[in-house]
């Protein structure tokens, strides 16, 4: 029998995945990690992109994140995904926002954060449907 | 005593409140169950955090995030989570007092406060005292998600990042049961870390890119999901506290209706005694 790794991926809203892997494909921050029983204890962050899963009996599963903590231990793997696309500028816009609700502002200032909300947005898209694409063929076969 | 008619009338009025509160009373057993299970998924994300955190704080002893170091109390913060609604019993009153409390031992040391409040009722409720309130954020809904509360989270964290305030304490109530509620105050900043994990760990990471911004990414996050659960166990205790709240409620009005049925069967019979004593009143007289 092939040796297993266990992969935890959890969200701060819900747990998405725990379970055995042979093999994990994850999106770090520095490239694609291919994560196999065994690997050295290691820690980064990620991109928004696609987990990959390879179960054991050679099934594949996708889960996608949008960002978040890989932690790898010899048997065990992490996923702490982010909720949602996370930029500097679109959390320093949510600040801005509880800010100006406190002050009760109605004047809006969102407009300064369009740029790297859309480019955070459309990362987020072009990694979702990726992964939509990957699903699809899998089906087809 | 009061015509029949009258209390008739009053008595169908009370039984459509009645229905009212019933309704919401099973609405608020429902959404609590959901609120519950929502609670229960927010855990084991927060577990992780925790044993990295206290994993990485341990191991890299030369870099100390400002999150961990105590320092010099001169100001501090509070977040707290109320509900958007009212009918929902002491809930809320319970919660500010047991605040109020904590916000005057500060004061006796000379320490001033900066609020965050989560929820419309705390946000009301402060302004009117007249606390300085520097983020805001409110009607979350049944089902909050993060993104909401990035924004009052940062600010606070923001203002500790920047020395104004040392201290950062989350208050919320905490889910018992569905019948027992209770106001928690918590202190987010700076983590008290776990002296129990220092020895244990002979081994380090592989960092990419490097320790300190994991750490800072890792913190961040952590405080973000301590916030994100005590709003959703203020969500849950919010459900619980209403339903007992209109559970109360339904009872009083059915209590009051079986004594207006009473009254209005005893004036129905009054009324009837007297027609026939004036009518054998009358045939006595012809």
């Amino acid at each position: 029998m092939a040796m297993t790794i266990h992969l935890d991926i959890v969200s701060a809203e819900s747990e998405i995945f725990s379970g055995t892997a042979e093999m994990v494909f994850a999106p770090a921050l520095m490239g694609e990690l291919g994560i196999t029983p065994r690997h050295l204890p290691l820690i980064t962050r990620m991109r928004p992109g696609e987990v990959r899963v390879r179960l054991p009996g050679g099934k594949e599963e996708f889960f996608y994140v949008s960002g978040g903590i890989l932690e790898i231990q010899p048997h065990v793997v992490t996923v702490l995904s982010d909720t949602a696309l996370r930029a500097k500028d679109v959390d320093e816009a949510a600040a801005v926002s509880a800010k100006e609700k406190a002050e009760q502002a109605l004047a809006n200032k969102t407009s300064e954060f369009e740029y790297a909300r859309a480019k955070a947005e459309l990362a987020q898209a072009s990694a979702q449907l990726a992964a939509i694409q990957r699903l699809r063929q899998r089906t087809k076969r | 005593m009061a015509g029949s008619k009258e209390i008739r009338s009053k008595i169908k009025s009370i039984q459509s409140t009645q229905k009212i509160t019933r309704a919401m009373e099973m609405v608020a057993s429902s959404k609590m169950r959901r609120a519950q299970d929502r609670m229960r998924a927010a855990r084991p994300y927060a577990q992780k955090m925790r044993t990295v955190i206290s994993h990485l704080a341990s191991a890299s002893a030369e870099y100390k995030h400002p999150f961990l170091k105590e320092r010099s109390v001169r100001r501090v913060g509070f977040i707290t989570v109320s509900t958007d609604r009212g009918l929902c019993g002491g809930l809320n009153a319970n919660m500010f007092r047991a605040m109020l409390r904590e916000m005057e031992t500060w004061r006796d040391r000379d320490v001033e406060i900066d609020l965050c409040t989560i929820g419309s009722r705390a946000s009301t409720f402060f302004r009117r005292l007249g606390a300085r309130i520097i983020g805001q954020a409110s009607h979350l809904g049944d089902a909050p998600r993060v993104e909401d509360l990035i924004g009052t989270v940062k600010v606070m964290l923001d203002a500790y990042n920047e020395h104004h305030i040392d201290r950062l304490f989350l208050v919320y109530n905490e889910f018992v049961s569905s019948m027992t509620q209770r106001p928690v105050v918590e202190q987010l900043l700076p983590l008290a870390s776990s002296p129990e994990d220092q020895l244990r760990h002979h081994w380090d990471y592989i960092y990419e890119p490097d320790s300190k911004e994991i750490l800072d990414h890792l913190l961040l996050r952590f405080i973000e999901s301590l916030v994100y659960q005590g709003v959703v166990e203020n969500v849950a205790c919010e459900q619980a506290a209403r339903m007992v709240a209109m559970k109360a409620a339904t009872d009083n009005a059915g209590e009051l209706i079986e004594e207006l049925q009473l009254a209005s069967n005893k004036a129905r019979q009054a009324a009837i005694t007297q027609e026939l004593s004036e009518i054998v009143g009358g045939a006595a007289a012809v």
